[in-house]
């Protein structure tokens, strides 16, 4: 079987609380990956905070619905960033939020990587029909990542999302499971 | 649409044959249940399935709902109620607002199926438009849709919403998978069809 941790750059893992908040607390600092990574205002919190929401995140991912995720590089197995899954088991749908919070690793292909894993897992592990993720249009990097990982762009919402002065679209991406085996079997062909 | 629409007079509450009021909590939770017992409603309402709730649930459901608008402050929620007999039939509501982006979802529903295509949900839907974008101010408004709500669809179009994005084979019901429609409608589109 396959291991389902492991990619060509990276590999998902668990991570304890206290560690990766002393991480993501210098992350937030970076406004612009802020911005990529979210819809809400940039807000300075805690290490303490931090390190208490992913206390929860890590009680709450013993339920069917919630899974996280650190990513880390498998060449000095460093801390990059964060893979968040919400599962929607009335439906069969995943829907995805990941963030690589270490600049140094932008544009080369360590996103790509672990949203390939991602999805795989979703796939093949959680068994659903449908993964689902957002994005700013702002975020082109994002949108090539997404591509390649099979996601295809189902629309955008018009003006959604207000940053210095301007408004930006929002664009929704979804992968069905019929979509995705095919890739795999392409892959191989 | 009548100009004294943005009189600042103008009743925001008041329609043609219904109007906009609080929660009852004596009378209110015996209709909505019943509506729960009809499957039909919960499906074009909810995405969650569909499931009979008891009078004191739904009670229960209110208390719960008034405390998250008391603490959230990003939801308003209305009860549409026929001025002629002062019925409960249906809920309007403004959710996820995000101030600082300026938009939010819109959820319209009329629960007895004797008083769907009378018009009250067109009449719900302009007096909701009017407080999202000229009480709240926000700059859109978002309605998500499943593609076999054929009456909500019809709705949302007439009030000139686009059709943005197709989340395909996004929803289950009856053993085959349907997609989910998005709609948006801006302050602009809003203001310059109400004014024509």
């Amino acid at each position: 079987m396959k291991d389902l941790f492991r990619g060509e750059l990276v590999r998902l893992t668990s991570e304890e609380p206290e560690f990766r908040a002393r991480q993501e607390v210098l992350w937030q600092n970076d406004t612009e990956f802020h911005r990529l990574a979210d819809g809400d205002p940039a807000e300075m919190y805690s290490t303490k905070k931090i390190q208490g929401w992913l206390e929860k995140a890590v009680e709450d991912s013993f339920g069917p619905e919630r899974y996280s995720f650190s990513i880390r590089t498998l060449e000095g197995d460093k801390l990059i960033g964060f893979l968040g899954l919400w599962c929607n088991l009335i439906h069969s749908e995943v829907w995805v939020g990941i963030g690589i919070g270490d600049r140094a690793y932008w544009g080369k292909g360590y996103g790509t990587d672990a949203m390939k894993l991602c999805v795989q897992y979703a796939f093949m592990e959680l068994g659903v029909q449908r993964v689902s993720l957002g994005l700013h249009a702002y975020n082109p990097r994002a949108l090539r990542a997404y591509e390649k990982a099979g996601f295809r762009l189902e629309g955008r919402t018009r003006q959604d999302l207000a940053r210095e002065g301007k408004r930006y679209d929002s664009l929704w991406m979804g992968i069905l499971r019929h979509e995705w085996l095919q890739m795999q079997n392409g892959d191989k062909a | 649409m009548e100009k004294t629409m943005f009189d600042i007079a103008t009743q925001l509450f008041d329609g043609q044959d219904i109007r906009f009021g609080p929660i009852d909590f004596e009378k209110d939770p015996e209709v909505e249940s019943k509506w729960t017992h009809n499957a039909e409603f919960m499906r074009l309402f909810e995405f969650d399935p569909a499931r009979p709730i008891s009078a004191a649930i739904v009670k229960k459901q209110y208390e719960k709902l008034e405390k998250q608008i008391e603490e959230n402050r990003n939801l308003f929620h209305f009860m549409i109620r026929a001025k002629a007999d002062d019925r409960l039939i249906g809920k309007a509501m403004i959710i996820r607002i995000e101030w600082s982006n300026s938009n939010c979802v819109l959820r319209l529903g009329i629960g007895a199926p004797e008083d769907r295509r009378k018009g009250y949900g067109t009449q719900a839907l302009r007096m909701l438009l009017r407080f999202a974008f000229a009480e709240l101010n926000l700059f859109r408004v978002t309605a998500n849709v499943p593609e076999y709500n054929a009456g909500a669809l019809a709705l949302f179009r007439k009030f000139g919403f686009t059709e943005e994005v197709r989340r395909r084979q996004a929803l289950d019901r009856d053993g085959r998978r349907w997609d989910l429609l998005v709609f948006g409608l801006l302050k602009d589109e809003w203001l310059n069809q109400a004014s024509a």
